[in-house]
């Protein structure tokens, strides 16, 4: 077996070890009786279970590090899938963390599926071992790519336990713009899931069209559709006689490729909407929010709060450090500026401003509990955002292919 | 002036305070149902005192962490909207700014520009903007810091039964040996790490106490970068030059006011091997792949005093190579590979021949930036270069002309002398026309090759403010881990009426002071205490359920 296989399997090892950890976590919290005072008891045994599932699987993700590395001759954080693998190590870094000070099951319930998704996203990604280009030969960067990921995956528990927050304590006995957001937020991750499966379906099936095209750079080029056409490049021209395209991708969607992945987000959102119809369906109309929220009875509100806040505490200088501070040192290093107002440059201080707002918020009284659960939601967007969509739209130096 | 409020423990409170400084009675009239406010430990603040004049109004307005939370909110909105159409430094090179946004992007394009959102950085408003929060960061930082580090040292140990009753921790316990139990806290919270304070009857445990600076350090970490930012615009602070540089030119390095040369010898660009067997499958994918790009130099210090105009003689520092990701670095000064032009042409190399080309007559190599005059070829044949044309093309009246002076396009006449024509003969020569201007030439210049050469271009920096920055960024850092890493936990204990009182507060990490009072009862044997703010949120679910 060649390292690389070697890589992908220890990735799938991790991967399935977490849903079985989102298993028994979700028993574990389910199936606690609930205690008047809110006090978490029970659960105790199949948490240290799940905890250990997670430990393996989180071992195991260490071992495609090192062996995707072996492979690529450089540390495997340089293109989509590998970054994007990566930062799903990260967050279940910060599970490790968040589960070894508060050892709570509710948190593992909710951030051990999101991992299971960020893996299954990146999945999709063209795997090939690449070279690196020169800007990106630097120790810097791996020093900063790491640290920038750890913080986001620290931050990212900020939103699970926010997440968790709204679950238990937003009434859904009866319909409102909350339970509206709420099941909104799980559309967008059920939307992840949609955009893996169909990705995964249409490869296996060898689905390939192509159309002409002017790059982003200006020059003419062919492009490969592996998902069908539903927005076609701007002005393009179809070279193989397959579906679509229904319309045209904007023209002033400058990133890389971004027709073909504007095409791809129009397929995570039908399939994300089918997805999601079919699990209101089996739930026989019932909300997912509502079905969630009685598994979550138990959690304690408070408690959810306060690790939200602690996962900002602790995750906002570990992201300053690493998106600010060494993403300055290596743009000094690879482009004789430490600050250059590239969009993910920008994108990165949006996300260190909007936590600082954050930590303001909690110095009024009153901005504690669900209001900032939801400002921890916007914060787990902000950062998706500067993942998926920067890449999309805008043309800069660090959009991958 | 101001009138002090006397607590009825005796502590002469300034005007404005909440919390009496030293016991912690509440001074003003509150809601019994709700837990104390213990933010900035109820310490009058300036700001919440005052208002009469302009400027406390000011002063009151910028100290307010709403005002600070909505200045944050809109620099974020504004660097946001700041990325959707490319800034003025990224349109691509010549466009002109004026035309581009409406010409790409419409009338939002247009509105962009207007609003300045192309140059936002260095936009007015936005200037105003960051001075705005800068001035917010001072403002609330010095009306929070006195009253904090006053109430902060004026704590007394036994507080006042209200103060312990309204933290969020809170307990109490019939007991008959109250001294014999402090005496045992006491050695608990010690091991605890605890600083204990004992008064009769009275226990106050404290802990992490420096860590209620860390904000205050933070935000002198930001005014700091703030103070970096501005000193960019003092000339002198920065050096930012391009340069462009031949493979074999020496020339001064901009911004260096002449006192640094630099040589580049050689402009080298490899590529990853299209066989390597990691790479093979992504360079057949995406094409050639860049692997390095790199200069090879010698930098150069003139010796003794240089004479305007001439070339000083130069005294070898070093060699180096200048890669991407790794500058010549020397005297504060940075030297980047940022670009490079491959192939341009240098010289330009004929043969004479006769008109047949079958008799050759010696060759001559013309620089094409530095072209000499005369060139002999020996054995009495000689080549005059008469006119030079670097960037041909015929003018309005049809006569050769040049555009530019970067060979482009080059163009020559010749002047040929030789032992049976001593009179000359010329002839015109253009890359793709050899005309004799003279029907009867005999003699002509055959093009014979070129020699080409690449140019690296190099940024040259020299900039104090990176340090000032970077330093900024560090006392920031520190300043956030010192307030959210370590935390201001403190516990009261106070016996009261044959009952031992446990309350406590900490300002972050409820969790962590649980697990010290857990350890604390534990040792005393008495039942923890109640998490009040959690009672609250059950009875008020319970409430809402029945
Ligand atoms: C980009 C700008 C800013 C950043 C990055 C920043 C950062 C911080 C951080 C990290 C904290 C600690 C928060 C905590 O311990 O929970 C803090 C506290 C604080 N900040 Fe800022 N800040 C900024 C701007 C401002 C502004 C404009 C104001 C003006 C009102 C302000 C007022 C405060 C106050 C009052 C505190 C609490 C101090 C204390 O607890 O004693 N900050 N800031």
């Amino acid at each position: 077996m060649s390292m690389v296989e070697i890589s992908s399997m220890l990735l799938l090892i991790a991967f399935i070890l977490y849903i079985f950890g989102t298993i028994v976590f979700t028993i574990s919290v389910a199936g606690k009786k609930f205690k008047k005072n809110g006090e978490q008891t029970d659960g105790k045994g199949l948490g240290i279970a799940g905890f250990v599932i997670t430990v393996i699987g989180f071992f195991s993700q260490v071992g495609y590090i090192f062996t995707r590395w072996k492979a690529d001759g450089h540390f495997p954080i340089s293109n989509l899938f590998e970054y994007t693998t990566f930062l799903s190590v990260m967050m279940i870094l910060g599970f490790i963390i968040i589960y070894l000070i508060y050892r709570n099951n509710s948190i593992g319930m909710v951030a051990l599926p999101i991992a299971v998704i960020v893996i299954a996203y990146a999945s999709v990604f063209p795997r090939e071992v690449e070279p690196l280009i020169p800007a990106l030969q630097s120790n810097w960067l791996m020093i900063h790519v790491t640290t920038v990921s750890l913080g986001e995956g620290i931050l990212t528990l900020s939103f699970v336990a926010g997440l968790v927050y709204l679950l238990r304590v937003i009434d859904q006995s009866k319909r409102s713009a909350r339970t509206f957001w709420l099941e909104f937020v799980l559309l967008f991750l059920i939307c992840a899931v949609g955009f893996a499966l169909v990705s995964g379906i249409f490869q296996a099936l060898g689905y390939s069209e192509k159309f002409q095209w002017v790059n982003e750079k200006g020059n003419t080029a062919t492009l490969e559709y592996n998902v069908p056409a539903i927005a076609g490049p701007h002005d393009g021209k179809k070279l193989t006689d397959g579906f679509g395209p229904v319309f045209q991708a904007p023209s002033w969607m400058n990133g890389v490729n971004a027709p073909k992945k504007f095409n791809t987000v129009i397929w995570s959102v039908i399939g994300g909407l089918v997805i999601y119809g079919i699990i209101r369906l089996v739930l026989r109309g019932r909300r997912i929010g509502a079905v969630l929220n009685r598994i979550v009875m138990n959690v304690n509100p408070p408690l959810m709060d306060e690790i939200s806040y602690r996962a900002v505490a602790i995750g906002f200088p570990v992201f300053t450090l690493g998106g600010i501070v060494f993403a300055a040192i290596w743009a000094q290093q690879a482009w004789s500026r430490f600050w250059g107002w590239d969009p993910k440059e920008v994108w990165a201080l949006i996300t260190f401003f909007f936590y600082a707002a954050y930590l303001h918020f909690r110095l009024s009284r009153g901005w504690e509990g669900e209001k900032s659960a939801w400002l921890s939601v916007i914060g787990f967007v902000i950062i998706m955002f500067n993942l998926i969509f920067v890449n999309l739209v805008i043309a800069g130096l660090h959009s991958y292919a | 002036m101001s009138q002090e409020i006397i607590c009825e423990c005796g502590h002469k409170n300034p005007e404005g305070t909440i919390l009496c400084e030293a016991c912690g009675k509440p001074l003003q009239e509150d809601n019994p149902k709700q837990l104390l406010n213990m933010r900035y430990e109820g310490s009058a603040r300036r700001s919440q005192t005052y208002n009469r004049t302009a400027i406390d109004k000011i002063w009151n307005y910028l100290s307010s962490v709403k005002v600070g939370v909505t200045l944050i909110i809109l620099v974020l909105i504004a660097i946001a909207i700041g990325t959707i159409f490319p800034q003025n430094i990224y349109i691509p090179a010549g466009a002109d700014p004026d035309t581009f946004y409406k010409d790409q992007y419409g009338v939002l394009g247009q509105i962009y520009k207007t609003l300045g959102f192309d140059n936002l950085y260095k936009s007015w408003w936005f200037i105003i903007l960051i001075g705005l929060l800068g001035a917010s960061i001072v403002v609330a930082s010095l009306d929070r810091f006195f009253p904090l580090h006053r109430a902060l040292k004026n704590q007394k140990v036994t507080r006042h039964e209200r103060f312990m009753k309204k933290q969020r921790l809170f307990g109490t316990t019939p007991t008959t040996k109250g001294e014999e139990q402090l005496q045992k806290a006491e050695q608990a919270l010690k091991e605890k790490k605890y600083k204990v304070s004992r008064e009769k009857g009275a226990l106050l445990a404290e802990k992490g106490r420096f860590s209620r600076w860390g904000p205050y350090v933070n935000h002198i970490g930001l005014m700091v970068v703030l103070i970096a930012a501005v000193l960019r615009f003092i000339p002198g602070m920065y050096v930012n030059e391009t340069m462009w540089i031949r493979e074999g030119e020496t020339k001064a390095l901009p911004g260096t006011h002449n006192e640094y040369y630099i040589t580049n010898h050689k402009f080298i660009l490899t590529t990853y091997n299209k066989q390597d067997p990691q790479y093979k499958q992504a360079i057949k994918e995406n094409g050639s792949i860049v692997k390095s790009y790199q200069s090879d130099v010698t930098l150069f210090k003139p010796e003794g005093q240089s004479v305007l105009g001439a070339t000083p003689k130069l005294k070898k520092l070093r060699d180096d190579q200048i890669k991407v990701n790794s500058p010549l670095e020397f005297a504060g000064y940075q030297v980047f590979q940022a670009d490079y032009r491959l192939n341009e042409l240098y010289k330009m190399n004929f043969t004479l021949t006769d008109q047949s080309e079958k008799k050759t007559f010696g060759k001559l190599s013309v620089n094409l930036y530095n072209p000499k005059e005369n060139y002999d070829l020996g054995h009495g044949y000689k080549v005059k270069l008469t006119y030079y044309f670097p960037d041909f093309y015929f003018d309005d009246n049809g006569d050769p002309a040049t555009k530019s002076d970067t060979p482009n396009n080059p163009a020559f006449i010749f002047d040929v002398t030789t032992p049976d024509k001593p009179k000359g003969e010329t002839s015109f020569v253009a890359i793709k026309t050899n005309q004799a201007i003279s029907k009867d030439n005999q003699y002509k210049l055959t093009f014979a090759g070129l020699d080409t050469r690449n140019v690296s271009g190099l940024i040259v920096k020299r900039d104090f403010t990176v340090w000032i920055f970077f330093v900024g960024a560090m006392i920031f850092l520190l300043g956030v881990v010192q307030g959210m890493y370590w935390q201001h936990r403190r516990i009261w204990l106070r016996k009261i009426n044959g009952e031992l009182w446990l309350s406590a507060h900490t300002n972050k990490n409820w969790h962590g002071i649980k697990k010290d009072i857990a350890y604390l009862t534990d040792s005393l044997g008495i039942p923890e205490p109640v998490d009040q703010l959690e009672q609250k949120v059950v009875t008020e679910e319970r409430r809402k359920h029945s």
